[in-house]
């Protein structure tokens, strides 16, 4: 299958097929992630959602029997091509998890420059950077008092822009982001969205939602995942956000924004 | 306005107890067993306490601060202090030998083996907790003795002007280094299972995060799992410690016992260690130096427990996010 590769893909994936083991949950998914944009990824519970952001990182692979054929595309770069670093691909696509996961070991500033320290860089104008990561994460406010407090006394929704400041300490190009908001309360979802309106003027991000008004508020574009009975998940429809929720071609799709299934 | 007086509440009697039958059984059966073992460690304690009585009160202070040991006069002088100090040096010895190895066995059990050698490590470290003492003494004398010799020469050659491993007698047998190394055998597989359990709990989202953040092998190691764990492993090294203060047997067979005061030249065969000291002394030992080697047997009992304690309060302490 060739395509046409349009010149502002900053991110693409190309007929990503996943295996766990002898069980193949992903399908050809071949989508496009243009610079400086939001693109959700939603569907039902356990379609491979997870599963195919996990792709995009070089994450996948950490997990035993995971397998993997395709390719995703940085900039043009193959970042599974021969002679890629994983920790480099990281470094430059960085990633939010469901939970929440501070380094409990470590202080609230620490946590901030863990990501430097771990991918062995040098910290300079280390509390210009704290600084910078947390207000971008609209969190400095909260805890500028208590930078050398450990992070895990920080409640969750804080928890989790911690987690996200630390991830922009990095300055990574592209941020994957799983379900970050589903452990936390309105308010500080709230946030987390303004704040990813803000960090998408610099970077390219990707979320999964299972919450439609957070798809349709933060995301230019969506794409709805599907496995039917048995089947790989794949990608149903991928489109403008506006179009996938308010015109879906596919009656899947329909049903599922809808919320006739899942 | 009438007043109207409210009663104080009444506090009521809320059951803890077990009421039923089987309850009231099991919960006796659980309770006197626990209190007979406390009971027991106290009754140890006072017995030893009676029999050593006699040394304690004729040296005092001295027996555990001084060193000598002479037989030749009347009453004869029993001060333990090199042999008090060489049990904490063969200790530290062990543990500074034992933990980097436990943590690499650990380390390539819990994440790097697949599961099958995993199991096989896993099954021949758990062996090595079986092995008889008199068996790794006996192997520690005529097997391993040798070849530590030959590595204590070579540290001796190329570091000696270290006083660490300074050798005057030219003697390097039944040394400190050697024994540290039989006394590291013992307690690597007790601090290997602590770690390792303590690995495989670790909340592996910690670990994705920080691969994520460009972590690699190594600094994911050092710099998260190794922190996080450190609480667990200090506990499960200082229970090593104590079965390594305790050790008899295996210790007998490759230390030297002397009362010269060893304070750290490893390679040199001096000092010795109060449990093979009790051992070696024990044959034929007239009444009053029994009542000397039981109080060697309390001091010895005392910096177990002290060490014990220590222990649990550390692994509380270390881990204050666990609560
Ligand atoms: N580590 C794994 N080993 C084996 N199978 C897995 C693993 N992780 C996920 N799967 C399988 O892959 C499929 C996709 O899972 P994935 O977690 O990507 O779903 P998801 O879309 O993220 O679901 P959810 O919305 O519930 O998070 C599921 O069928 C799941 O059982
Ligand atoms: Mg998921």
């Amino acid at each position: 299958m060739t395509q046409l590769i349009t010149p502002q893909a900053h991110l693409r994936s190309e007929d990503i097929n996943v295996w766990f083991g002898e069980r193949h949950v992903l399908s050809d998914v071949n989508l496009t992630f243009p610079e400086n944009q939001v693109t959700a990824l939603i569907g039902p519970s356990g379609c491979g959602k997870s599963t195919f952001i996990r792709t995009l990182n070089r994450m996948h692979e950490l997990i035993p029997g995971a397998g993997l054929s395709g390719a995703v595309l940085l900039d043009g770069q193959d970042i599974y091509g021969d002679g890629v670093n994983p920790v480099d691909v990281r470094i430059k696509i960085g990633m939010v998890f469901q939970k929440p996961n501070p380094f409990p070991t470590m202080s609230i500033k620490e946590n901030i420059l863990s990501g430097l320290k771990l991918s062995g860089r040098k910290v300079t104008n280390a509390d210009e950077l704290v600084e910078t990561s947390l207000r971008r994460a609209s969190i400095w406010n909260e805890v500028k008092d208590r930078l050398n407090e450990p992070a895990i006394s920080l409640s969750g929704g804080q928890q989790q822009r911690l987690c996200i400041a630390r991830s922009l300490a990095m300055e990574p190009q592209v941020l994957l982001m799983d379900e970050p908001c589903s452990a936390l309360d309105p308010g500080s979802t709230r946030r987390i969205e303004e704040t990813i309106e803000e960090i998408s003027e610099s970077m390219t991000i990707v979320i999964v939602t299972h919450n439609m008004q957070q798809a349709q508020r933060v995301s230019q574009q969506t794409a709805f995942f599907l496995a039917e009975d048995g089947n790989p998940g794949t990608v149903v429809e991928f489109g403008a956000t506006e179009d996938v929720f308010n015109r879906p071609i596919d009656p899947r799709t329909n049903d599922y924004v809808n919320g006739h299934f899942g | 306005m009438p007043v109207e007086t409210k009663p104080a509440p009444q506090r009521r009697r809320l059951t803890v107890k077990p009421t039923l039958l089987g309850d009231r059984i099991f919960f006796g059966i659980t309770t006197g067993t626990a209190y007979f073992s406390i009971v027991l460690v106290v009754l140890v304690l006072i017995f030893l306490m009676i029999r050593a009585w006699p040394a304690f009160q004729h040296e005092g202070i001295g027996f555990i601060t001084g060193s000598k040991w002479d037989d030749s006069v009347q009453p004869m002088i029993m001060q333990i202090f090199p042999m008090l100090y060489g049990s904490i040096l063969l200790a530290i010895l062990g543990v500074i030998l034992a933990v980097p190895m436990a943590i690499a066995l650990a380390y390539l059990i819990e994440f790097l083996a697949p599961k099958p050698i995993a199991r096989v490590v896993t099954l021949l470290v758990d062996l090595l907790a079986a092995l008889p003492s008199v068996v790794i003494g006996l192997w520690g004398l005529f097997v391993f003795s040798p070849v530590a010799e030959g590595w204590a020469k070579l540290l001796n050659h190329y570091l000696g002007w270290l006083p660490l491993f300074a050798n005057t007698s030219g003697n390097f047998s039944r040394s400190p280094f050697i024994a540290g190394w039989i006394v590291a055998v013992m307690i690597v597989p007790i601090i290997t299972s602590v770690t390792r359990e303590i690995f495989s709990q670790m909340d592996r989202d910690l670990i994705n995060a920080a691969k994520a953040l460009g972590g690699s092998m190594a600094s994911t190691f050092t710099k998260v799992i190794l922190p996080t764990a450190s609480g667990g492993i200090v506990g499960g090294t200082l229970l090593g410690l104590g079965r390594a203060l305790g050790e008899t047997v295996a210790i007998f067979f490759v230390l030297n016992l002397s009362f010269d005061i060893n304070w750290a030249d490893l390679t040199e065969a001096r000092g010795g260690s109060i449990a093979s000291m009790i051992l070696g002394k024990l044959g034929n030992a007239s009444d009053y130096e029994r009542s000397g080697l039981m109080a060697a047997g309390v001091v010895l009992f005392i910096t177990t427990l002290l060490i014990n304690f220590l222990a649990g309060y550390i692994v509380n302490r270390a881990q204050p996010w666990r609560k």
